[in-house]
């Protein structure tokens, strides 16, 4: 049924796949949660790729990189702090200047090394655990950044749930005035998280060019930071569901480009998915409801409508670019999950202007 | 201690002058990126602001500021009213594809036939179609499902990058072109060229953009949608108690936005782009963002900024060739106007007060 693809490798390369996203989400998140809404993922991420690729040449030590990705990321983002917190400007507006900045930077500092090979970012093996057969390779015999990614995210969950400055950031994301009233320092909180997201925004950037790609080229980047703010929404701004957005992100990424290796159709791919997934909301609609639903069955029969219309459509043999389809996939499978998953859940003050008028 | 005052109401002068000052400090930014770069910082900007306007060769840059300024001026219009009522159509770029690929699609269908009241026209509603429907994607999923129209306009920029090259590379391709990427010439099929007068810059989209600037003006000065565009975006509780539905401006501000972004793409790829090929898009719509926000969203103010940003692509060409100034030194550049911009607008809504520092 798989054709040539490798079930086992497919799911390993889902996790490096999903590291990029996964660190420019998480920092997103933290940043959102303190009410602030940055657009300018995409443009920290870039720059923090050039950056972290420059400086992983220059040294020949690849950690070396991403310390200065970070470093550049959060620079960035100070910029971007600057403006919005203390020259009160739109959030929108400047978030998209900072993307369309660090797009010409990151041109402007990477013309010189278009091409130019990373060097070598070695995998852990992690002992004992590595050698599990089959799960051993898919989890266990990554390079530190994929952990590094699930630690952030780990410590983030921490952070907001669980410590008394995370309870600090989420009431200032809340509502800014109450927090101000209590005496916390909205502006220095907010300027910490952007930051923060800032350096998490340059890890992820520098992954993609150290260690995914691992060759600079031209927008490498190529909206990975835009799908990141996509699943912030996804998530719900919950450090748990994000994960599971971005394995899914990953996932969709790492099947497209073995599909695009492999010779299997994506019509059958897709015909496949919409059972396997009309099943797992049966399934998943009846442990949670004890019965069924209209909606339940409503989305069943409309996944089942579709799976006939992928196998119909191959069956009737109509012009169909495969090409086109996986490598937009990505993209429409964003805007997919962004219209079912728009549940709502933002923080109260996000986006808006904070200015302590007493 | 220095605190910010908000104004009672915004200043005129600022809001005039933020532009200008803006512009002025980007200079000064630029100077030094351009000396940090290796490059004599004050022969670079003379090469950029002076030399395609009054330099010697300025004949030949001079109709280049309509070209690059038409589709500049047509696609910020268009987000000029939605950035006005809070409805961010981030994704004109993709719409600039979309309406390029429909229109030629129509033109190219039609080759070889020589009636060109037919064609362009033909053409033309193609193109606006395309970017209207388009833009419809995020307007619709936004109505119905309140999905963030940012994101979905600027995945779609991503769709439309791979449908271009697509049909580039496939539908599209020259019968003729000896198996090269790229279809026919648009602009040497004199049904379908969008050129009315090749030598001084002139093509139909000027025309489209300056038409449009004129109805833009008009609606925002005389018209009850533009007041409620208006008051959506600073007053959004206003306008609901008012009357004002929502859904049917955000597909208003969204289709128009759209539509205008793909006559500007038509009328680029059948004059100036002349074919359609795979680096046809140059990223006009995402510069005017820039455009739109250093006009203050007002058409006049659109179309100077336009203008001067045009400027800022040619004399970056000019210091290209001449000095060897990085394309994407002139990216910086723009980017770095709308974030002075940004900062100084500070001054349009508030006052700065100096403080004594000992009062609690």
């Amino acid at each position: 049924m798989f054709g040539s693809i490798d079930p086992q490798l497919l799911l390993a390369s889902l996790m490096v796949a999903a590291t990029p996203i996964m660190l420019a989400a998480i920092g997103e998140l933290v940043v959102e949660r303190a009410g602030v809404l940055n657009l300018g993922v995409e443009g920290m991420m870039i720059t923090g790729s050039v950056i972290g690729f420059i400086a992983a040449i220059k040294t020949g030590n690849p950690w070396v990189g991403f310390v200065a990705a970070a470093a550049g990321g959060a620079g960035l983002s100070l910029l971007f702090g600057i403006l919005t917190q203390f020259l009160l400007s739109n959030q929108v507006a400047t978030g998209l200047a900072l993307t369309l900045f660090g797009l010409g930077l990151a041109a402007l500092l990477g013309q010189d090394y278009l091409g130019v090979k990373a060097p070598v970012f070695p995998d852990w093996h992690i002992p004992l655990l590595g050698d599990i057969p089959i799960l051993g390779p898919i989890v266990f015999q990554h390079d530190p950044m994929v952990y590094l990614g699930l630690a952030i995210v780990g410590g983030v969950w921490w952070f907001l749930k669980k410590s008394r400055a995370g309870l600090v950031l989420r009431a200032v994301g809340e509502n800014h005035e109450a927090a101000h009233a209590l005496g916390y320092n909205v502006i220095r909180v907010r300027m910490l998280a952007i930051m923060f997201g800032g350096a998490c925004a340059g890890l992820g950037g520098a992954y993609l060019s150290i260690v995914r790609v691992p060759t600079y080229a031209a927008g490498l980047t190529a909206g990975m930071g835009w799908i990141a703010l996509a699943i912030v929404v996804f998530a719900g701004w919950k450090p748990g569901r994000l994960l599971l957005g971005a394995y899914l992100f990953g996932g969709v990424t790492a099947l497209q480009l073995n599909l695009q290796a492999a010779s299997l159709s994506l019509l059958d791919v897709l015909t496949g998915i919409a059972l396997v997934a009309a099943v797992v909301v049966i399934v998943v609609g009846l442990i949670q409801n004890r019965r069924f639903t209209a909606k339940m069955l409503w989305w069943a029969a409309s996944l089942c409508i579709a799976a006939v219309f992928f196998s119909l459509y191959k069956w009737l043999g109509w012009v169909f670019n495969e090409t086109l389809w996986l490598s937009s996939s990505p993209y429409i499978a964003t805007i997919f999950v962004l219209v079912i998953m728009s549940s709502g859940g933002a923080p109260g003050s996000l986006g808006k202007i904070f200015h302590a008028s007493r | 201690m220095i605190i910010l005052e908000k104004r009672p109401q915004a200043s005129q002068f600022w809001s005039y002058g933020a532009p200008i000052v803006a512009v002025f400090v980007t200079m000064i930014f630029g100077a030094v990126l351009f000396a940090a770069l290796g490059k004599p910082p004050i022969e670079a900007l003379s090469k950029i602001f002076w030399e395609p306007l009054f330099g010697e060769f300025n004949f030949f840059y001079l109709p280049q500021l309509l070209i690059k300024g038409a589709p500049l001026v047509a696609i910020a219009l268009g987000l000029s009213l939605g950035f006005k009522a809070g409805i961010w159509n981030i994704g004109a770029e993709g719409q600039y594809i979309i309406g390029a690929l429909c229109g030629a699609a129509v033109g190219l269908a039609l080759y070889p036939m020589e009636a060109r009241w037919l064609v362009l026209p033909a053409m033309l509603i193609a193109g606006a179609f395309g970017g209207f429907a388009w833009a419809m994607i995020p307007g619709i999923l936004r109505v119905k499902f309140n999905t963030n129209e940012i994101l979905v306009s600027l995945m779609l920029v991503y769709v439309a990058e791979q449908l271009l090259a697509a049909m580039a590379l496939g539908a599209m391709k020259n019968p003729e072109g000896m198996g090269f990427p790229g279809s026919r010439n648009l602009s040497q099929y004199s049904s379908a060229s969008s050129w009315i007068d090749q030598g001084h810059g002139m093509h139909w989209g000027v025309v489209i953009a300056l038409i449009a600037v004129i109805f833009a003006y008009i609606l925002f000065t005389r018209h009850i949608l533009g007041f409620q565009i208006k008051l959506a975006g600073q007053a959004p509780r206003a306008a609901a108690f008012s009357g004002v539905s929502p859904a049917r401006l955000v597909l208003f501000c969204l289709g128009t936005s759209g539509a205008l972004a793909g006559i500007a793409g038509l009328t680029e790829v059948s004059g100036p782009a002349g074919v359609v090929s795979i680096d046809f898009n140059v990223g006009y719509g995402f510069t005017a963002i820039i455009v739109a926000f250093l006009g203050r969203l007002h058409p006049v103010g659109i179309l100077m900024a336009g203008a001067l940003m045009a400027l800022t692509y040619i004399g970056g060409d000019v210091a290209q060739s001449s000095l060897g100034l990085p394309k994407a030194a002139i990216q910086v550049f723009q980017g770095t106007l709308l974030f002075s911009l940004l900062g100084i607008d500070v001054l349009t809504n508030y006052r700065v007060r100096m403080k004594r520092g000992a009062v609690a």
